[in-house]
């Protein structure tokens, strides 16, 4: 991993992005980084796009700016492609992570250009098969951890199991769903 | 050695309430520092703190409940944002004149109109006059450190103090923190023992009575001395807070100073990002430097001198506007600081910036140091009331 590496999340209001980049916080922080993760935040709704960021490090970051030139770029919402400018800055040795049903191929015509590595899974999809409802975000959040590798996958299933444990005492049938989640995440996401 | 975590700005501020356990909260949600009475309420309902938490009817209720709490002797905390401070403003002014030293946690937003959420310094600066004392956080680490301190300077004056951080940059950002032991902040926060209190049995006293013209400026003059006082008390809190973590503070903080030929001065979240500007104009063979105000109540003012005059010139970074017609008030106090110790040579400009949230970058901070090395250059200091990145 480098020094320091920054991503950025796109989603809509109410699909847990800003969610997603906190959980990527704690799992990379529970590994010994530093890290950073914040939302950018205006007149919030459900379904307006919105943006949220990690800055994932060895040393402490002190910079407190939103990031320009992502090293990745996750989009929880397949929708934003057409609506925000997903790949702005985003570095060419990076990647893009999207969930769609798609394949990298059909999906880079869309991306402006953008000469990187282009990922899709379909978090929609597996979150409805294990969970029985569309939360895309902890498949998401599995993907961007498999892509960028910011956390050891097995460091991460480890920790997102204790922390899923902890979250969800009382409800035993939640934390399969999600760990089946997560790892067929890992699994599925794929390089184009 | 401190206990590794990640916390927001405003969890920070919560728990360390938490540490110290106060005994009256008196608090009104306003966004962004809502989450700080409401994490505090959860330890209360908890059980983990036994502080009485009064949910007030608005910010005003909120600050005269404090000063209520605090005049009978007790330890009383508050938390606001924004016009939420604003709607305090008269009651601020009668803490600090009863000499109560309340703590109240900021969490820095701008002020209407337009209506806008985000951070600048608008609210804190706004009460800048009002007699409190006045500490402003770069980081969540620095919010709960600053908390940890503030009673201890507050009551070793008699003034009350606001510790202010940025709304949301800070506030609402997880980032790694040490956290100092439950013990140790017991122990380094002590108990509040006031010498006069209202409860007092045997000592009958009357808070905020009526004075005459042949007595209220007499009041105001030992407010001032009280406000002169706190300098040392604040160096002398910081350097022993520093003994107990590794994390020493005071007034300011000089960062790569000492050759600089040009500097800024700055407050808050956006020194962080500044210093990664100073660290890569370095690289690159540029003599420039930094000022991070910590204490804007009291005005660091020798410090400032000291650290500005051998430059060849500064821009001093306001979040917020003065709407003088000519500057901002850290620019203000700043020269006014540089004319009064006799040192004019440095060319000073001042910056209007990030207000409303307007994102501050690394290449906002570069560009500040490319002017100031055109006027250092041609000793031509131009328009010194500057807006940052604005669009005309």
């Amino acid at each position: 991993m480098k020094d320091i590496v920054e991503i950025r999340w796109h989603g809509r209001g109410g699909q847990g992005a800003k969610t997603a980049s906190l959980l990527l916080a704690d799992a990379a922080f529970n590994t010994g980084k530093y890290v950073q993760g914040f939302p950018e935040y205006g007149p919030e709704r459900m379904g307006a796009p919105i943006t949220a960021y990690n800055r994932i490090s060895s040393e402490r970051s002190t910079v407190h700016s939103n990031i320009y030139d992502p090293d990745y770029v996750v989009v929880v919402d397949e929708t934003l492609l057409s609506a925000v400018d997903v790949t702005a800055g985003l570095k060419e040795d990076g990647a893009i992570v999207i969930n769609s049903s798609k394949s990298p191929a059909e999906l880079r015509p869309h991306l402006k250009g953008y000469k990187g590595k282009v990922y899709t899974i379909d978090a929609g999809k597996i979150s409805e098969e294990e969970l029985g409802r569309n939360f895309p975000n902890t498949p998401m959040l599995a993907a961007i951890v498999k892509v960028s590798g910011v956390v050891q996958p097995d460091e991460f299933v480890k920790d997102m199991e204790a922390s899923f444990k902890h979250k969800f005492a009382s409800k035993p049938q939640v934390i399969e769903g999600n760990m089946r989640a997560l790892k067929r995440s890992m699994e599925e996401v794929q390089e184009g | 050695m401190g206990i590794r975590e990640r916390l927001s700005g405003n969890e920070a501020i919560a728990y360390a309430m938490k540490q110290i356990n106060p005994d009256v909260m008196g608090a009104f949600p306003i966004t962004p520092s809502t989450e700080i009475p409401q994490y505090f309420s959860t330890y209360v309902d908890n059980g983990q703190v036994d502080t009485e938490f009064i949910a007030v009817e608005s910010e005003h209720s909120a600050m005269s409940t404090c000063i209520g709490a605090q005049a009978a002797g007790a330890r009383a905390i508050s938390a606001t944002s924004s016009c939420g401070l604003c709607y305090m403003t008269e009651m601020l002014y009668v803490a600090a004149s009863d000499r109560l030293p309340i703590t109240l946690a900021v969490s820095c937003r701008a002020l209407s109109g337009p209506i806008n959420i985000n951070n600048d310094h608008s609210d804190a600066m706004g009460v800048r006059d009002s007699g409190w004392l006045m500490l402003f956080a770069e980081t969540n680490q620095e919010a709960y450190d600053n908390y940890l301190q503030a009673m201890r300077i507050g009551e070793a004056v008699d003034l009350p103090i606001m510790i202010c951080q940025d709304g949301f940059i800070t506030s609402h950002a997880i980032e790694n923190i040490e956290l100092v032991e439950d013990e140790k902040v017991k122990e380094f926060v002590g108990e509040w023992n006031p010498k006069h209190y209202m409860l007092k049995k045997g000592e009958p006293m009357a808070v905020g009575a009526y004075a005459t013209p042949a007595y209220y400026i007499e009041a105001k003059r030992q407010q001032a001395q009280a406000m002169m006082d706190a300098k040392e008390v604040i160096k002398k809190v910081g350097k022993e807070f520093g003994e107990m973590t590794g994390r020493t503070y005071g007034l300011v903080e000089n960062f790569m100073m000492d050759d600089a030929e040009e500097a800024i001065l700055i407050i808050g979240s956006s020194a962080g990002t500044a210093k990664e500007a100073v660290k890569k104009l370095r690289a690159a063979g540029k003599k420039v430097g930094l000022v991070k105000i910590r204490s804007f109540r009291p005005f660091p003012s020798e410090e400032i001198v000291d650290a500005l005059k051998n430059v060849k010139a500064f821009a001093a970074m306001d979040k917020d506007d003065s709407f003088n017609g000519h500057c901002g008030p850290m620019y203000a106090e700043v020269c006014a600081s540089m004319y009064a110790a006799g040192v004019t040579a440095p060319k000073g400009i001042n910056y209007i910036y990030g207000l409303g949230g307007r994102d501050v970058r690394v290449d906002s901070i570069e560009h500040v140091f490319a002017e100031l090395e055109k006027i250092a250059d041609t000793g031509v200091t131009g328009e010194t009331y500057r807006y940052l990145e604005v669009r005309d």
